[in-house]
């Protein structure tokens, strides 16, 4: 029997050995270890076995079984770890090929500025302050120290739904309605579009976007402007930026500026972008205009402000080097996937 | 505003170099738009002297000539047909450039050496006006004696520096030379000084022949006038010719040369009537009568109105008073005797007729910004004082002077502090009083205030605000130190519309689409291009008055026009899917024409095509949005009818019960108007009313702590029944525990009978407080399939 065992051990040991498929493991646990496998049919054997012999035979066929119980275990081990081995060779992917992509849209570079101006002045104490497209002429113009037939109007290029209603030529007239509805302190900025009947080419478009800035409270100087526009002006083009003012005339500012910034493209030394002269105007700016005070009830005596406006589509032009107006209203896919 | 530097320095020395002189000038508030170097594409043309002429051995039109520049004598090959020995020429010797970028170099004409070129006037850049002869055909003989070799850039005073200033609307005295030349006095701290004027003593007396009438005294606060006889028409000399042209305006005649010439000067346009024109020897300024027209001295008809100030003599207008002479009076070749004016009238009634006429003019401009009371004597004096330098004519002795009352100089007192308090400086008194003077105003130190008398140049100048950037501008815009208001602490608010909207912004961009901006102007025809039938149909729109063309002449009241053009131009430029939104007002006016201001709805449009979109994709857009506003349980879709949109695929948007919007497929007619074959998905949302809407208070939601029970139910149900209304019924039937309903599939076809559908749901049903026993679902799931059969005539599958 001890024979038996030895021989039922080895040709186990050896069809283990062959096998080479998980399926198969289970088939060979019947053939030899199962209730009807080979090593059951000895052990069932046993009885004709001398009782001395029993414990000793007993003995072999345990271990022959822990044996090939182990070696089974083994085996489906290494199967298992070779069956994964090979999926996973089986399933190498080349990783060049392109990713599926869900497509994302993208804001309009307008948006995507304005946000940033947005929170730039959000940061400075700024609120955001909007008001209608179509406005009335006393607005636009008249609060704005601009009465009838003054020659500067001649500058802004109107259109005019009639004589007293016309599509706002800046976003000035929400500072006027803001200082009518609030008291000061008003810290305010107020984007939006505006419209100049301007023909269209690559540096003019009859619609385009302002944001303006209001600042109305006791004490304000021409020094706090200077300071806002270069805390404004570092963060739009980076920290190296210079700002410089130049004096100007607005009717609705006194005294009143054109704001240039060193070009951010030559760094100052000239470049095309910059006509050579290392400056890019990009605002107008000044002091709210005593008149304009009075129009809205604001003692100028008590009170003085600073305002700043500019024309958000050359911002935009500038920070990204894009020479032609219109193709901010083309909307050309191929162009609005690159913002 | 063009100034030739060299007429500047008349009046005031220029200590710098003129780049220096421009940067400077433009921080002090004259704008350099540019610097231009006149005469810089003339290089290496010299006066020569043409001694000899022989023919050409090899060519019948070419002469050789012997040409003396001077230092040495060259051999020019010309084809001019008029060189004559003698002759004085300008001459284009070896490297001479001209303009239009030509270079000269020597060379071999028929095999005959030539050292250069003999010049034509035009060759030159000249005209007529610039010099006599210089459009004759062949090259310019020069009629003055040169020294030989002489830059012809010298000769013909070609050379120069001209400074374009930007003149801001406030500063009309600056649309002067001596403006100007103050101005560069001021910045560089040089002397300036106004022209001297004084006048040869005349002959008779001007009351004798000419009287001057003002009817309208608020329009015309001042007429100044003088008479020259025995004038004579020609033209003005070089140097004048040169200084007009290079200040951009023509030569004509001596006589309005110097017209022209005293309003560049001193900024006070003129005028010269031929006085034999005028009636009765008499000048009258008055409003023109009904019916009365003038032909301008562009040879234009113009029809006048009772508004517009005229000068007239005692029959008919002679001149729009500022803005231009009439035809009627114009110095010709043959005027004999002159009338100048020199007046001011108001700007604002100039500005006005000037644009009633569209009629600007160098004099207009001027007019309508407010002038120098105080000029138009000196102006006219300036004027008699050329025509004796030129000799043009003979003084007659007085003038007129018409003026209204009495020029006063406008004063007020400050405080200097308030200037420092406006500027964040602190600049002492004597500083600030300093400047003020220098800028030409006359400050009386009061102690606590200063008192202030302003000359009659400078009318912008009216409290402090003006004097504070005065003393800006001259103490330096730059050396105002940088500081921040101390309320800059304080962050600053968004409002909550803002908010949302970036949500949305964000939410769409997030799904694949781009955010376009378009503009909000269209054509009154668009409603016919997007498929509206009826004119009666259309909305309402604002018109505006002066559009640029047709196409651009009205205010839209819908976005999706725009989004259609703007996916009609993917479409051809061949990108296969194109998805896009945008968010702007639409303008709808209450009645037209309009009483106040429209309402402006703040609109989003979506727009789509391309493969694997359908109504369903942009639907599932719009679920995810309104989901995103937390209004999903507030809005529904009915089917609707939309003059642009497909008739069997649009949906009306209701939020309870308002209408909010419509989603649909673009009717085919619409896209082929648009030049787009593939299916077009569109919609269009009043962003206003979801806005104010949105519920953004959240409020978290304990997540289910007993376990759901899914049950699936197929029907098959007549097929106009929409899916809402079983929707409605499964939702009413199954009361509390049905927490939600999913459609997972539709069939029409073989397995189902015609005219009927299939329709399969998963039901989840839940209760917050328990576990669910089948017995409860199997109730609940009874009552609804109960209610389907009996209220919509479904059958289970």
């Amino acid at each position: 029997m001890k024979a038996k065992l030895e021989e039922i051990r080895l040709e186990a040991l050896h069809a283990l050995e062959g096998l080479d498929e998980l399926d198969k493991l289970e088939e060979f646990r019947l053939k030899y270890l199962g209730k009807k496998g080979a090593l059951t049919q000895v052990l069932r054997g046993m009885g004709g076995l001398p009782a001395e012999e029993r414990p000793i035979v007993g003995q072999i066929a345990n271990e022959v079984r822990n044996q090939l119980e182990s070696e089974l275990e083994q085996k489906t081990k290494d199967l298992k770890e070779a069956a994964l081995t090979r999926r996973l060779e089986a399933e190498k992917i080349d990783v060049t090929v392109p990713g599926e992509r869900p497509g994302l849209g993208r804001l309009h570079p307008v948006t995507t500025v304005l946000n940033e101006l947005k929170d730039i002045f959000l940061g400075m104490g700024f609120d955001v302050a909007e008001g209608p497209e179509i406005e009335y002429d006393y607005y636009n113009f008249e609060a704005l120290n601009l009465p009838k037939n003054h020659p500067a109007r001649d500058t802004q290029d109107t259109f005019y739904i009639d004589n007293t209603i016309l599509l706002r030529t800046h976003t000035s007239p929400v500072q006027i309605r803001t200082m009518e509805k609030q008291k000061p302190p008003i810290k305010i900025i107020c984007p939006g579009r505006v419209y100049r009947s301007d023909e269209v080419d690559a540096t003019h478009s009859p619609i385009f976007h302002q944001i303006e800035g209001l600042v109305v409270d006791k004490g304000i100087t021409m020094g706090d402007l200077k300071g806002v526009l270069d805390v404004f002006a570092k963060a739009v083009f980076g920290p190296e930026t210079k700002t410089k003012l130049r004096p100007h005339h607005f009717p609705f500012t006194e005294p009143s500026a054109e704001v240039d910034v060193s070009c951010a493209i030559c760094k100052g030394a000239g470049c095309r972008v910059c006509s050579y002269t290392g400056w890019i105007e990009i605002l107008g700016a000044g002091m709210v205009h005593p008149r304009v005070l009075e129009y809205v009830n604001i003692d100028p005596n008590e009170y003085s402000g600073f305002a700043f406006g500019m024309g958000l589509d050359r911002i935009v032009n500038i920070k990204y080097g894009i020479d032609d107006i219109r193709l901010l209203f083309e909307n050309d896919i191929r162009f609005l996937k690159q913002f | 505003m063009l100034v030739p530097l060299e007429w500047a320095k008349d009046y005031t020395n220029i200590n710098t170099s003129t780049k220096e002189l421009a940067k400077k000038m433009t921080m002090t508030g004259s704008k350099v738009e540019e610097i231009i170097e006149l005469g810089q594409d003339i290089q290496k043309v010299l006066v020569g002297k043409i001694e000899t002429i022989k023919a050409h051995p090899d060519a019948d039109k070419l002469v050789i000539c012997i040409v003396d520049i001077g230092t040495e004598k060259i051999q020019i090959v010309t084809g001019a047909p008029n060189v004559k020995e003698g002759q004085l020429i300008p001459v284009a010797v070896h490297g001479a450039k001209l303009p239009g970028g030509i270079s000269i170099k020597r060379g071999k004409l028929r095999g005959v050496e030539s050292h250069g070129m003999l010049c034509s006037g035009e060759e030159l850049g000249l005209t007529e006006a610039d010099y006599e002869g210089a459009q004759v055909d062949g090259i310019l003989v020069l009629n003055e004696e040169y020294p030989l070799g002489m830059d012809i850039k010298e000769a013909l005073q070609l050379a120069g520096e001209v400074i374009d200033f930007e003149i801001t609307a406030n500063r009309p005295d600056c649309l002067s030379i001596i403006g100007l030349a103050r101005e560069m006095a001021i910045t560089l701290g040089t002397s300036f000084k106004m022209p001297q004027v004084k006048l040869d003593k005349g002959y008779g007396n001007i009351k004798d022949q000419l009287k001057v009438r003002v009817d309208n005294k608020e329009l015309c606060p001042r007429y100044t006038a003088r008479l020259v006889e025995d004038v004579k028409i020609e033209p003005s000399p070089l140097w004048m010719r040169r200084r007009l042209s290079a200040a951009g305006i023509r030569p004509i005649n001596n006589i309005v040369d110097i017209t022209n010439y005293v309003m560049l000067e001193l900024g006070q346009p003129m005028h010269a009537f031929d006085y034999e024109k005028i009636e009765g020897g008499t000048i009258v300024v008055r409003n023109a009568k009904p019916g009365e027209t003038i032909v301008s001295l562009d040879d234009k008809d113009r029809a006048l109105t009772e508004d517009m100030l005229v000068i007239a003599d005692l029959n008919k207008p002679i001149a729009i008073a500022g803005v231009m002479g009439g035809a009627n009076s114009e110095i010709t070749e043959n005027t004999k005797t002159i009338v100048f004016e020199s007046a001011v009238f108001d700007g604002g009634s100039v500005r006005l007729t000037s644009k009633a006429l569209g009629l600007r003019s160098e004099s207009s401009s001027r007019f309508e910004k407010g002038l120098d009371i105080n000029m138009t004597d000196l102006a006219l004096d300036r004027a008699v004082q050329l025509v004796q330098e030129l000799g043009a004519g003979k003084l007659v002795e007085g003038h007129i002077d018409e003026l209204a009352r009495p020029i006063e100089r406008k004063s007020f007192c400050v405080k200097t502090s308030r200037i420092n308090d406006l500027l964040g400086l602190d600049l002492p008194v004597s500083q600030i009083v300093d400047i003020l003077t220098r800028v030409g105003l006359d400050i009386e130190d009061l102690g606590q205030e200063i008192k202030v008398t302003v000359p009659t140049y400078r009318n912008d100048i009216e409290g402090m605000a003006d004097l504070a950037e005065e003393v800006a501008r001259i103490y330096g815009y730059d050396k105002i130190p940088m500081t921040l208001m101390e309320t800059s602490v304080a962050k600053g608010t968004r409002t909550q519309k803002d908010r949302l909207l970036e949500r949305i912004k964000n939410t769409l961009t997030g799904m694949g689409y781009y955010e376009a901006l378009t503009y909000s102007f269209t054509s009154p025809n668009i409603y016919k291009t997007i498929g509206y039938t009826d004119p009666k149909d259309y909305p309402k729109s604002i018109k505006i008055a002066n559009p640029l063309g047709e196409d651009n002449s009205m205010m839209r009241t819908t976005i999706i026009p725009s989004i259609l053009e703007v996916l009609s131009r993917n479409y051809n430029r061949r990108l296969d899917r194109c998805r896009v939104f945008e968010i702007n007002p639409v303008f709808i006016p209450k009645e037209i024409p309009l009483k106040e201001l429209p309402e402006e709805i703040l609109t989003l449009a979506i727009g789509a095509y391309g493969k694997d979109y359908s109504f369903f994709t942009l639907k599932g857009l719009i679920e995810e949005l309104v989901e995103r506003l937390r209004l999903e349980d507030r809005i529904s879709y009915i089917q609707d009818k939309h003059p642009s949109m497909h008739p069997g695929r649009c949906a009306k948007l209701l939020l309870d019960d308002r209408a909010v919007g419509f989603i649909g497929e673009l009717h085919p007619k619409v896209a082929d108007n648009y030049g787009i074959s593939d299916r077009v998905y569109l919609g269009e949302l009043d962003l206003d009313l979801l806005l104010r809407e949105t519920n953004i208070e959240i409020k978290y939601k304990a997540l289910p702590r007993y376990p759901a029970v899914t049950r699936d139910l197929a029907l098959v149900i007549k097929k106009e029944i929409t899916a809402g209304q079983v929707l409605d019924k499964i939702k009413s039937a199954g009361g509390k525990i049905l927490e939600e309903v999913s459609l997972f599939d539709i069939y029409e076809g073989k397995q189902v009978a015609d005219g009927y559908k299939s329709l399969a749901y998963s039901l989840t049903y839940r209760a917050s407080d328990r576990t669910l026993k089948d017995q409860e679902v199997n109730q609940v799931h009874s009552k609804i399939v109960a209610a389907l059969e009996s209220d919509l005539g479904a059958r289970l599958r």
